[in-house]
């Protein structure tokens, strides 16, 4: 796009548009990690989860920031406005993604060392996805990819799929053993927190969709 | 942003313009609606104050200059024998970047127009039109108590709004500006600004600006012209913030001047 002209904004944007690369790195590491600490049973590895997110929320008021400051200062229009109002609103919905992964975190303290109920098989393939459709829409973020971008909407179907597949077999196990309610529910709160991840994926999606083409609408209403 | 008002008051059709055996414009199509303020940016030498000047005949005065095409106001061809240009400068009447008021009072600044037109009948009529369009130009709390004084001792802010209560003075329908405030300080060119959109109430306004966020901030519709073209006319909102065209996309992000 830059044709010479305003080489400093470009600079700038491009130096948000890493950050926001970065923020999303490091919300896939916290998810990862968290689900590592689930499946290990190490609340140290939980811990570390829950304390690295309050980095998470200084990258996305950096970053906010940034933002505020490029459109104060340079205002940017058409495209670059876009580009730059999607980046502002993506990092709140990165963040979230990375208060949900803490959210799985402390649920492994809570359940100490209580053993798992089951093997885990349908959680571990939510994280799986929720971190596959993070990376996808950061890859169409930088790319400004629409198309790729909307490749991603449905695989949230998938994840909602696997989320009441999780949830009917909670339910009945707790139905036919009334003493598994709290491991249970400790598991159901950690497919839920993965599930809420793959909404915001979604939301990352739209914003993708709406640099691009500058459609703004819900998708998987 | 969008006013209430649907009605078009100026139709262009398949303008095409010449000075000489240089083509200007080329096929300009264009609906103004009344009282919106209409925006036209592009980059230098794209044609912008040559379509304004084509809206009140003001081109007719330049030698080897030629229109094709028609000019409607209120559906009525501007260009047709029956008009009077005269007139029509009465009723689409013009502000240029560089004020040029009157090397005379504030007073007879605003009331040559009317006087000379025979639109009041007594000094106290002309009294009351002066003040009216010194009221309505933002201009009347500065200059009532040196109304006599010479226009010229006005800062240059001022002046610009001298030549606006000039404009009005002769109760016009449709104003059009030129660049109205390249030539004034960042307050003043906001004290116009806002005079602009207090006017639209009124008049129909169209402004030739370079300063895109001016065209942004002031008005309903933008139309960009390059080389000769429009290129994309629609909603102000719309183009910042999601023109259909590339060349306007790369015009108003400033990545091409």
């Amino acid at each position: 796009m830059s044709g010479g002209l305003r080489a400093k904004y470009d600079q700038t944007y491009d130096e948000i548009e890493r950050d926001v690369l970065r923020l999303g790195a490091m919300v896939d590491q916290a998810i990862r990690d968290s689900l590592t600490s689930l499946e290990q049973r190490d609340t140290a590895l939980a811990q570390q989860v829950i304390d690295k997110d309050e980095e998470i929320n200084a990258l996305r008021y950096q970053i906010e920031e940034a933002c505020l400051a490029l459109i104060a200062t340079q205002q940017p229009t058409a495209g670059d406005l876009r580009a730059v109002v999607s980046a502002m609103n993506m990092v709140v919905d990165m963040e979230r993604m990375g208060d949900h992964a803490s959210g799985i975190a402390k649920t492994v303290i809570l359940m100490g060392d209580q053993p798992l109920l089951k093997p885990l098989i349908d959680i571990p393939r939510m994280a799986r996805l929720a971190r596959e459709m993070l990376r996808s829409s950061l890859e169409a973020f930088a790319a400004r990819d629409a198309k790729a971008a909307r490749a991603i909407a449905p695989r949230d179907e998938e994840m909602d799929q696997l989320y009441r597949a999780v949830f009917d077999e909670l339910v009945e196990i707790m139905a036919q053993k009334p003493g598994t309610v709290e491991r249970a529910t400790y598991l159901l709160w950690v497919a839920h927190n993965l599930e809420r991840i793959g909404d915001r994926a979604t939301n990352l999606v739209e914003r993708i969709i709406f640099i691009t083409t500058g459609d703004m609408r819900e998708l998987n209403v | 942003m969008v006013s209430n008002a649907i009605l078009p008051k100026i139709e262009v059709h398949d303008l095409d313009f010449y000075y000489g055996e240089k083509r200007a414009l080329s096929n300009i199509n264009m609906v103004i609606l009344e009282r919106e303020i209409t925006a036209l940016i592009g980059p230098s030498g794209c044609g912008k104050s040559t379509f304004l000047r084509c809206l009140n005949r003001m081109n007719e005065t330049i030698p080897g200059a030629r229109m094709q095409g028609r000019v409607l106001i209120d559906g009525v061809d501007i260009y047709s024998p029956e008009i009077d240009p005269v007139d029509l400068r009465q009723r689409v009447g013009m502000v240029f970047q560089k004020p040029n008021p009157f090397p005379q009072s504030v007073y007879d600044n605003v009331a040559f127009g009317p006087r000379i037109l025979g639109l009041t009948q007594s000094r106290s009529e002309e009294a009351e039109m002066v003040e009216r369009s010194l009221r309505q130009a933002a201009l009347w709390d500065v200059v009532k108590d040196s109304l006599d004084e010479n226009a010229l001792e006005l800062s240059l802010g001022e002046q610009q709004r001298l030549c606006i209560a000039r404009v009005l003075a002769v109760e016009p329908e449709v104003v059009l500006m030129d660049e109205p405030t390249s030539a004034l300080d960042p307050i003043a060119t906001l004290e116009i600004e806002d005079l602009m959109t207090a006017l639209k109430s009124h008049y129909t306004i169209v402004v030739v600006t370079h300063n895109m966020q001016q065209a942004a901030r002031v008005s309903d519709r933008t139309g960009l012209f390059w080389l000769g073209e429009l290129v994309e006319f629609d909603e102000t909102d719309r183009i910042f913030t999601r023109p259909k065209e590339e060349r306007t996309e790369a015009y108003v992000t400033g990545r091409v001047g």
